[in-house]
């Protein structure tokens, strides 16, 4: 070979390889904090739920509406009494090392989860299978107890403990994801570092540099590779929202997670059709310790929520226009219909407020007797805001609040041994149904902070979670949502939109109500 | 001067010991643990994240297990990055710290020397208000203000610069960072040296100088630089600590992933082992810095050789 023929060869080896990289379409996303793991068993945030979701895949997985759609399962029966789901898997799946992935891998990853050895924080998603909470618990030793089991290599089936109508949908959440069994026994804790991880979403990790980004690239050995249009994804670590706004318009990112809700005004302006504000499953509310005087008095929480002036919150004091909140649960909650709403929901403002007086006197409060109380918030300029607006709006009732802020650590240390008077909390779905957040009522639960406690709340829900029914069920747990807002078990402020700008090169970013947006949908339109 | 810097190496270890005990254990009295958040979490599960990472046994012999460990040179797991240990954290961090931070120091000790001796030579002249005055901005603003502004005029608006991130360590990206950080150091180094290099001309020997004749830049080079140079000695070394132990502000307002960040979130997460491996790790660099600063005084000043 001439020295001319090899130069030739070299420059079109390198010219393809150029041309190669330059059409590999490759996405940015901002995605806040810096990931806890890669281990599906250790996370616990959106932020880690994005990259996870994308290089691993459950037995069901999302339609970029979020709906559940077969993912590594082809197919599954339920028994007849809905206590016994069988899966087969598909065809020809694999990890990204070209390992099959076998029923075993999901029986392996189910029992690592529910080890108490493995301290996964998120394993009680997964209590609905059998004997899933005493493994956990340390109650059952016995591993192979759990109601999971590989009939064969293709065939896995998950024994629950009571019909769970919901169990597909938790099924998409990351608890439900398998581990390659042959790396974990093989490389141990370190099998989830790059070099040693192997994953059968989408995507696979090949990058970590801690506090900047976390790197995946198209993963070849996926069932529907020839579908994934974007070959790389970069999340970047970037908590400074005003930053990472800046960085969007210089074009360093192409989609942002979240972004300085003063902003919006701007955005809507200058970046038209690229914010995507739409209602999320999430709620944003007030406890009220109704174990103590005098939050143990109905009339006092009814007052202290009917004098919430919800219209202005999301508009004026937030300005990303979060809705109103007049239920318990979220409109457009699968498995349940239209919610049930406060009585006084459609009264005028000033009305409430009469009411709301009249509510306050009775109980022996009013201007000449305020009555006061400590409102406790987590460090946050939004938290700050609303917590002095509605101490504003009390005021007129004569409720006399001293604002008390501290770090969310504390905070919610604090909530939970029930030192708070009244305390701001949040609750964000861990999975599309009624039941998660019904449950912050329940008695006993950890996140009731208020430690409102109702018998008949709390039969209404375990008729609800025993129907196989979902008409029934969801008639039971309606009963209760009315029963707490009734009662004003607590005080429901607005419901969380999710934020995201997506500049308008991304095509097939479809809003959704978890904020689910995986990117095997996506593709850049250069 | 070996057994001088070993001497001195020495006397810091029962200092660290002392910080790091008191960390240790003012860090488990404060309210809020780590494992708690908006999500509260199963009595059995937070039982379990206990047991994984000994906080179930007594205090003590959790302190024990951590002494003996830091012994062995394991600073011990973080809860906030599982995937990676904090020796491992520090060290991924720490050479991007070090590329902005020593950049910064260099730049601000060059330019606040060559400000401040311009200032001192043209004592209330225009080069002294203008020089000297321009780079006060860098001292009375601070960078969480000066980093989003230098981001929208020379990224978002003229497009001449990215507006964060790493970049592989391309000089484009760090030019930002850098600046900010240089600042408010080369306008304190500036003042320094103005100062002391106007006390330092109006000396005796200075003025015998003159009398021989020799130029004024020679002058400057020769006799006075020196001596001048004492005060910003001393600042240099917890100049150089504080950049090269991160700047929360820059890291997280241009998404660089030094170990600036670990300081306060560590802190916030209640991430025990995070803490604690940073406050060695911070201890150790000033420790390391304070004996350069001395080395370089005495090379300075032969009074404190002799001492």
């Amino acid at each position: 070979m001439t020295h001319f023929t090899k130069k030739f060869i070299a420059s079109a080896f390198i010219g393809t390889l150029l041309s190669v990289s330059a059409h590999a379409a490759t996405l940015n996303i901002h995605n806040g904090g810096d990931p806890t793991s890669l281990d599906p068993q250790k996370i616990s945030g959106d932020w880690e739920n994005r990259i996870d979701g994308d290089i691993f895949e459950g037995l069901v997985t999302e339609d970029p509406k979020d709906n559940p759609i077969p993912g590594q399962a082809a197919s599954w029966t339920i028994s007849p009494d809905q206590k016994v789901y069988t899966f087969k898997l598909r065809d020809g799946i694999k990890w990204s090392d070209g390992q099959p992935v076998t029923a075993q891998d999901f029986v392996f990853a189910f029992q690592r989860l529910m080890d108490p050895k493995t301290a996964a924080q998120y394993a009680y998603l997964q209590y609905t299978i059998l004997n899933a909470e005493k493994i956990n618990k340390g109650e059952i030793k016995d591993l192979s107890q759990l109601g999971v089991k590989a009939i064969d290599d293709k065939t896995l089936e998950i024994t629950l403990e009571n019909p769970t109508p919901y169990f597909l949908n938790a099924l998409m959440h990351y608890t439900a994801y398998p581990l390659p069994k042959h790396v974990v026994e093989a490389k141990g804790d370190d099998w989830v570092k790059i070099g040693n991880i192997v994953t059968n979403g989408p995507y696979k990790p090949t990058e970590w540099v801690p506090g900047s980004h976390v790197s995946n690239v198209k993963n070849d050995q996926y069932y529907d590779a020839k579908d994934v249009k974007i070959d790389n994804v970069n999340f970047y670590t970037l908590e400074d929202q005003a930053a990472a706004l800046k960085r969007y318009r210089a074009g360093e990112f192409d989609i942002l997670t979240s972004f300085p809700a003063d902003q919006i005004e701007w955005i809507r302006k200058n970046l038209p059709d690229q914010a995507h504000v739409v209602p999320f499953l999430g709620t944003y509310y007030y406890v009220l310790n109704a174990t103590k005087p005098p939050f143990n008095d109905k009339r006092v929480r009814q007052a202290l929520s009917m004098a919430v002036n919800r219209e202005v919150i999301g508009p004026k004091i937030l300005g990303t226009g979060e809705l109103p909140m007049y239920s318990w649960v979220p409109p457009g909650t699968a498995n349940y219909g239209e919610p049930a709403y406060v009585s006084w929901k459609d009264e005028p403002y000033s009305q409430k407020v009469e009411e709301a007086k009249k509510l306050l006197k009775e109980a022996g409060f009013g201007p000449d007797h305020p009555l006061k109380a400590q409102l406790r918030y987590n460090t946050n300029d939004n938290h700050k805001r609303i917590a002095v607006a509605i101490a504003a709006m009390w005021k007129p009732l004569g409720v006399d609040i001293e604002l008390y802020n501290t770090e969310t650590k504390v905070h919610y240390d604090e909530m939970q041994r029930g030192q708070v008077e009244i305390g701001r909390a949040g609750w964000l779905a861990d999975y599309n149904d009624p039941i998660n957040f019904l449950n912050l009522l329940s008695t006993g639960v950890e996140m009731n902070y208020g430690r409102w406690s109702n018998p008949q709340y709390d039969a209404l829900i375990k008729e609800g979670n025993e129907q196989t029914d979902l008409k029934k069920r969801a008639e039971a747990y309606k009963k209760a949502e009315q029963l707490a807002l009734d009662d004003s078990a607590a005080i429901p402020i607005y419901y969380y939109v999710s934020q995201n700008i997506v500049a308008p090169k991304v095509q097939g970013f479809v809003d959704n109500i978890q904020d689910i947006h995986r990117t095997r949908w996506l593709s850049i339109k250069e | 001067m070996f057994r001088y810097a070993l001497r001195r190496l020495l006397s810091t270890i029962p200092v660290l010991w002392i910080a790091v005990t008191v960390c240790f254990f003012i860090l488990r009295l404060a309210p809020g643990g780590p494992f708690d958040g908006e999500r509260p979490l199963p009595p059995e599960v937070k039982a379990n994240l206990a047991a994984h990472y000994n906080l179930d046994k007594p205090l003590a012999e959790q302190y024990l297990i951590y002494v003996g460990d830091v012994l062995k040179g394991d600073l011990g797991p973080s809860f906030a990055n599982q995937d990676f240990t904090v020796t491992q954290q520090i060290m991924s961090g720490f050479p991007y710290t070090l590329t902005i931070g020593g950049a910064a120091f260099v730049l601000a000790t060059i330019i606040g020397v060559f400000i401040g001796c311009l200032g001192a030579l043209y004592q209330n002249r225009s080069a002294d208000y203008w020089l000297g005055g321009g780079l006060l901005i860098g001292l009375v603003m601070p960078s969480f203000l000066i980093a989003p502004i230098l981001q929208l005029v020379f990224g978002n608006t003229l497009g001449w610069l990215p507006v964060g991130g790493w970049g592989n360590g391309s000089i484009r990206f760090l030019i930002l960072p850098v600046v900010v950080l240089t600042l408010p150091h080369a306008a304190r180094i500036s003042r320094l040296m103005r100062g002391s290099m106007i006390e330092v001309m109006n000396q005796n020997f200075i003025r015998t100088a003159k009398a021989k004749g020799i130029g004024p830049r020679l002058t400057v080079m020769r006799h006075a630089l020196k001596p001048a140079m004492m005060p910003v000695v001393s600042y240099l070394g917890p100049a150089a600590s504080y950049l090269l132990t991160g700047s929360l502000v820059v890291e997280s307002i241009f998404g660089l992933p030094g170990v600036g960040r670990y300081f306060v979130g560590a802190a916030l997460n209640r991430d025990y082992g995070m803490v604690l491996g940073t406050v060695i790790f911070y201890m150790v660099l000033i420790v390391f810095l304070n004996l350069l600063v001395d080395i370089t005084y005495a090379w300075l000043d032969p009074k404190v050789r002799m001492r």
